[in-house]
């Protein structure tokens, strides 16, 4: 069977592929729009803390036995409380400052943090495995289905759903939403805002570890896996812009896809054509899809 | 009365300039004899990006995250003029330039529309697109770089292959920048651009194209970026994907970091610092000097925002030396 003239077995792949690139990018996408919307900073650390948690999934198992499911948990904690400690020592000094400042200290962080590891563990990377039951895969007729890779979307995407419950529909959400809006109305109604700034930081780090640890079976874990990534993300955000919840997913989900489809038919442009969209998007709408203008 | 105190200041003032610049020339002429000239024309040529840069961060409070593809952009165009077509060093240099200058107004007229943080990352992505660019063309040699670029003859006549050669045209190059980027902070444009910086609401309400001046600022800046990065490649007769790649954008906000923000000579400063700093420590600690950068990073954010230059400024003010 094919699909304008390419292989179904192909195009589905392909078409998989970037539904898996778009969970990745939705969820880190989300952690920056969450870190956003509180701090006012671009959380350029955001790729190293995802490189975290794949390292604290790849580390756990091979120094202390800790088996995939609990490293779902646990890595995203530790990268979490090593947000608290930085938020608590280094960010909350910046809030005062040019947001940009914020972006810098970060930046700094995801060097010294991606420098570490390229020095310990070296750039080739490491593999690891996915647990029994998620190997292997299914026959649909029109592609074969790995069945880690159903299950990498379904977990992104659980998340998210999660994240959007939780900010939108429940009273810990509606604070934070207030908070975002006006911090010191909200601060003068007794609700700790520092503590909650500090949660949130460490919310949106725990998102990055957590697709970290998702991801750590699908590619090798290595220290530039962030980097890399993160750059793509700044640019979804900037084409949906950090005003909503849902179009940060929804823009993350669409636009991995839209990358998994140029590889089926334009190879080349795949590594650029998220970049193209952004300048598209910045022309007709220069404040994102999904974005307030300013 | 009061007219003749300030014209007795400004005339202290342009005394004190005539110096900066007497003082940057003799130094500048000396150092070859002194120090490795191979090291001294990189940190001219980092210095002149950085000065670029910090035009931009500094004065018009745009921060660029994509300025490695200015240095890195031009050093293929010069290397494929000079290598391929046998252009002269000077000609290759000025198409540097002007091709930086070109991709400049590109960028900004797309990344001007939003301000801040959306600057930065939208700078970084369009750098992003130069990087894939260069990695994909067939010209730029790809992973290997653009090798073996000639660094030929200065006007027909004189041979740059020699070293101290090679460092005066490099040295004239920076000082021409130099003066260029000092021009343009003490011009009314400069005026402006720092109206801009300081409230963008009130330049627009004093009637102010503010998108125009924004724009032309980054051009200025961008094609001195380029005018930095193919004089590098002459001097290194190579250019590679590392001079496009963004570690290379951080590098130059950094040095602008370091060196002062938004001071003249602070760029400069910070350039001498961290490449004299990476020269240092590069055979004794190896690839750490990423960590060492980052640490840096965080040290100059969070302790040391008035940087070189700007913290010397503050003692010498709170001494009364500086009026």
């Amino acid at each position: 069977m094919d699909i304008f003239g390419i292989p179904s077995q192909a195009f589905f792949g392909q078409l998989l592929l970037g539904l898996i690139n778009g969970s990745f990018y939705a969820v880190l996408s989300l952690g920056l729009a969450i870190i956003f919307g509180l701090l006012n900073i671009i959380n350029f650390a955001h790729g190293a803390q995802y490189m975290l948690g794949a390292f604290a999934a790849l580390l756990g198992l091979n120094w202390l036995g800790i088996n995939y499911w609990a490293a779902l948990v646990l890595a995203p904690l530790a990268v979490g409380l090593l947000a608290v400690v930085i938020e608590r020592s280094m960010l909350r000094h910046l809030y005062k400052l040019d947001h940009l400042y914020g972006l810098l200290l970060t930046f700094g962080l995801a060097l010294v943090a991606e420098g570490v590891f390229k020095n310990v563990f070296g750039v080739s990377g490491e593999s690891y495995e996915a647990p029994e039951i998620l190997q292997g895969g299914v026959h649909l007729g029109f592609m074969f289905l790995p069945i880690y890779r159903a299950w990498v979307v379904v977990a992104a995407l659980s998340v998210c759903a999660l994240a959007w419950y939780v900010i939108e529909r429940t009273s810990l959400g509606a604070t934070l939403r207030a908070a975002t809006q006006r911090p010191d109305l909200v601060q003068a109604l007794g609700i700790n805002v520092p503590v909650l700034v500090t949660a949130t930081y460490a919310t949106g780090a725990a998102l990055a570890a957590f697709a970290g640890v998702l991801a750590a079976p699908i590619q090798q874990v290595n220290p530039v896996m962030g980097s890399n990534l993160i750059i793509v993300v700044f640019a979804v955000v900037v084409i949906g812009g950090m005003g909503s919840i849902l179009g940060s997913i929804v823009t993350g989900l669409g636009l991995g896809i839209i990358e998994g489809l140029t590889k089926v038919f334009y190879p080349e442009a795949s590594a650029v054509v998220i970049f193209v969209i952004m300048v598209l998007v910045l022309l007709v709408k220069p404040a994102g899809l999904f974005g307030k203008q300013a | 009365m009061n007219s003749n105190v300030s014209a007795h200041a400004s005339a202290q003032k342009s005394q004190r300039v005539v110096l900066m610049f007497v003082a940057m020339l003799a130094v500048g002429s000396v150092a070859p004899f002194l120090v490795y000239p191979t090291l001294l024309m990189k940190l001219l040529c980092f210095a002149l990006f950085a000065c670029a840069f910090n035009l931009l961060l500094g004065f018009a409070g745009l921060l660029s995250f994509g300025h490695a593809a200015f240095l890195g952009g031009s050093a293929y165009i010069t290397g494929y003029l000079c290598r391929d077509l046998g252009l002269t060093p000077e000609l290759g240099v000025l198409a540097g330039g002007v091709f930086s200058g070109l991709l400049g107004a590109l960028f900004g007229w797309v990344a001007i529309r939003r301000a801040g943080i959306y600057f930065a990352m939208i700078t970084l992505g369009l750098a992003q697109l130069v990087f894939f660019l260069a990695l994909q063309m067939k010209f730029t040699g790809g992973e290997d770089g653009m090798q073996g670029i000639p660094r030929g003859m200065l006007l027909g006549v004189f041979d740059l292959s020699d070293n101290i050669a090679m460092y005066f045209f490099v040295f004239a190059v920076f000082m021409a920048g130099f003066w260029l980027v000092y021009r343009t902070i003490h011009s009314p444009f400069g005026q402006i651009l720092k109206a801009i910086r300081d409230n963008e609401a009130r330049a627009t309400s004093l009637g102010y194209d503010v998108a125009k001046f924004k724009l032309l600022a980054f051009v200025i800046s961008a094609s001195l970026a380029g005018v930095a990065g193919s004089t590098k490649a002459l001097v290194f007769q190579l250019a590679s994907l590392g001079d496009v790649h963004w570690h290379t954008s951080g590098q130059v906000v950094l040095m602008t970091l370091m060196g002062g923000l938004g001071t003249v000579l602070g760029p400069v400063a910070g350039a001498i610092t961290l490449i004299g700093l990476e020269n240092l420590l590069a055979d004794k600690v190896g690839s750490w000097v990423t960590v060492i950068m980052g640490g840096m990073f965080v040290v100059c954010v969070l302790l040391f925002r008035r940087g070189l230059v700007g913290e010397l400024n503050a003692v010498l003010t709170r001494n009364g030396l500086n009026r």
